[in-house]
């Protein structure tokens, strides 16, 4: 990878980061603008105008779905007549298949989401927050927890903060497994201490979310980005993506499979999935080919070498058929069946439904089971039929949440561009 | 990260009876009555709680959901249907050190079948059994967010990265 120097105005997200990977302690990050944004927010702005530059600076979720941070925060009731009691939760819950992006931030920065949180919080006028981290991030956990004691010593939390008048805490809620609870309404239910099944929306967290009041639920990205939108303001931030998309910002995208190189890198949204591969990742190893590569995530529709040359934003990589998703992509080389790498996918997410609702719980293994069966060329005669039925029956609108039309996706674009395989799985009579 | 640390405190070993009394001891109850003390309603505390329960003690009996419905003050069959629901809570003894394994896509692209193979031939168990021994657990897990460093597996709250299947015994020779 060509050696770019790192700075606050070109990487807000990772500039800090040293080569080793090692966190930076709470003097370290105050040394490097730790806390810069906060200050600022408290002493020169109103919650109100916060919400404003995030609104302006056109940051999106980062957890998959792109929805506008700011437009987000803004159905939350504030003033006088709105409720004591608002929260802000950080999903922390990283278990996309293909995604790992959040352990980096949390691990190596864990106070710029910490200052990002009380920054939020503040906008929100949260009286408190949460961390929901997956349970498996003990390292993520135990880095956490020492920057928030230290952020708390040092007055960034608690009472009074900054001798404002105005406080919040903020709390490290560890999970104990279960993809679901990354869906935002099936994690308020687990951090209620409930199964995370997912809840019916409307009422949208924003009004009614944990314990019935206004909640608002951001990932770890997109709430990282927040201080240096307050510091360097609306503009720059989407002067970031330098032209390359209508999508504002840096965004941190990653690569998986058997690339020369693997990781994550901070880039201009809307950097084109060929740099990530090629430049970055320094292309497939040697006697490896690309088959397919999923954009941002299991949950993503599978794309084609033919698409490489897309820019990985959300408009883009959706109008070819997919989602960006969490953007860390992941290529399939020449040495896998698709079958097998669909019924991998497939189990997971099977074993994955919560069990709510009907068409997930049994539409799922019953996929799996028509593809265990092709895979080892048993198939009958119409199994691609029901599998494409199921695409259907279990696509969005027919179930819950997002969870059974989020498996849907690559076995639906499988079927699309490799169902030669799949019929070679097929008993022929 | 790949220091071998069993969570287990053997200073706090529980009275377990099978049908009614599970007693917490003192340093679980505090423990439990912290974790309380975060949030504004108390049934947000029961994963923690087992959680808390299963660190003392391997794992959560029937009796411990019960006990911990009463610091909560919610039945014990919310606790129950809990703890059943979440895969990090085991409701059967599990060995002294649980192997997770990933089996997500990031790791079968990368070699998981490899690992998971060599483990089950080398501690002659299937994933969901524990060795006669007692000392391991073999679990299936899903993406442990790393797929960069492929394949990976967890023992107990160590992660271990780009896992050689040839080096297996080296790897499980620090857990004894």
């Amino acid at each position: 990878m060509t050696s770019t120097v790192k700075s606050p105005e070109t990487h807000p997200l990772t500039w800090r980061i040293r080569n080793n990977e090692a966190v930076l302690d709470i003097k370290a990050y105050e040394a490097l603008e730790g806390y810069a944004g906060l200050r600022k927010a408290l002493k020169e702005m109103s919650p109100a105008d916060i919400t404003q530059v995030v609104k302006d600076s056109n940051l999106k979720g980062r957890g998959g779905a792109g929805f506008p941070a700011g437009v987000k925060w803004s159905l939350v009731p504030m003033g006088p007549d709105a409720p004591k009691q608002k929260y802000l939760v950080c999903n922390a819950d990283e278990m996309e298949p293909g995604t790992f992006k959040d352990r980096l931030l949390m691990e190596t920065l864990p106070h710029q989401l910490i200052e990002a949180m009380i920054l939020v919080g503040y906008a929100l006028q949260v009286s408190k927050a949460y961390i929901f981290l997956r349970g498996e991030y003990v390292l993520a956990a135990e880095r956490l927890n020492k920057a928030l004691a230290d952020a708390r010593a040092a007055g960034y939390l608690g009472e009074n903060i900054l001798g404002t008048g105005w406080g919040m805490e903020l709390y490290v809620h560890t999970g104990a497994g279960r993809y679901i609870c990354g869906e935002e309404t099936a994690l308020i239910n687990s951090l209620e201490g409930r199964r995370a099944n997912p809840r019916a929306k409307p009422p949208f967290p924003q009004i009614a979310g944990l314990w019935g009041k206004p909640t608002v639920v951001n990932n770890v990205e997109t709430l990282s980005n927040v201080p240096q939108i307050i510091l360097r303001g609306a503009e720059w931030y989407k002067n970031l993506s330098q032209g390359k998309s209508k999508d504002a910002g840096t965004k941190l995208y990653g690569m998986s499979g058997r690339t020369k190189r693997t990781g994550v890198w901070e880039l201009p949204l809307g950097t084109s999935a060929r740099e990530i591969l090629e430049e970055h990742a320094g292309g497939m190893k040697d006697g490896y080919k690309l088959k397919c590569w999923l954009p941002g995530g299991a949950s993503t529709d599978f794309l084609m070498p033919e698409h490489l040359d897309l820019a990985m934003d959300y408009e883009t990589i959706g109008k070819a058929g997919s989602r960006m998703g969490t953007g860390l992509m992941m290529v399939v080389d020449d040495k896998h069946n698709l079958l097998s790498v669909v019924r991998n996918l497939e189990e997971f997410f099977a074993r994955e439904s919560c069990g709510w609702c009907t068409p997930c719980r049994d539409g799922l293994p019953w996929t799996v089971k028509l593809l265990r069966a092709i895979e080892k060329g048993e198939g009958q005669s119409g199994d691609i039929e029901t599998l494409e039925q199921m695409t259907r029956l279990l696509g969005p609108g027919k179930t819950f949440c997002a969870h059974a039309p989020g498996a849907m996706e690559p076995l639906q674009s499988a079927l699309k561009y490799f169902r030669n395989e799949f019929e070679s799985g097929i008993k022929q009579v | 990260m790949s220091t071998a640390n069993s969570n287990r405190s053997k200073a706090s070993i529980i009275v377990s009876d099978r049908s009614e009394g599970f007693s917490l001891s003192v340093e679980i109850r505090d423990e439990i009555l912290h974790e309380m003390s975060h949030y504004d309603d108390a049934r947000a505390a029961t994963i923690e709680a087992l959680k808390i329960v299963q660190k003392h003690h391997g794992w959560v009996p029937d009796g411990a959901c019960g006990a911990i419905g009463e610091i909560l003050g919610i039945p014990g069959s919310d606790i129950e249907g809990v703890a059943t629901f979440y895969n990090l809570i085991f409701r059967r003894p599990v060995g002294k050190y649980v192997i997770k394994v990933c089996d997500s896509i990031g790791c079968f692209l990368n070699g998981y079948e490899d690992v998971k193979a060599g483990l089950i031939q080398k501690l002659n168990i299937q994933p969901g059994q524990t060795t006669p021994d007692g000392r391991f657990t073999l679990l299936p897990i899903c993406c442990l967010g790393a797929c960069d460093k492929a394949p990976v597996l967890m023992i107990n709250d160590d992660t271990h990265f780009n896992v050689d299947p040839s080096r297996l015994d080296a790897l499980l020779e620090q857990y004894k």
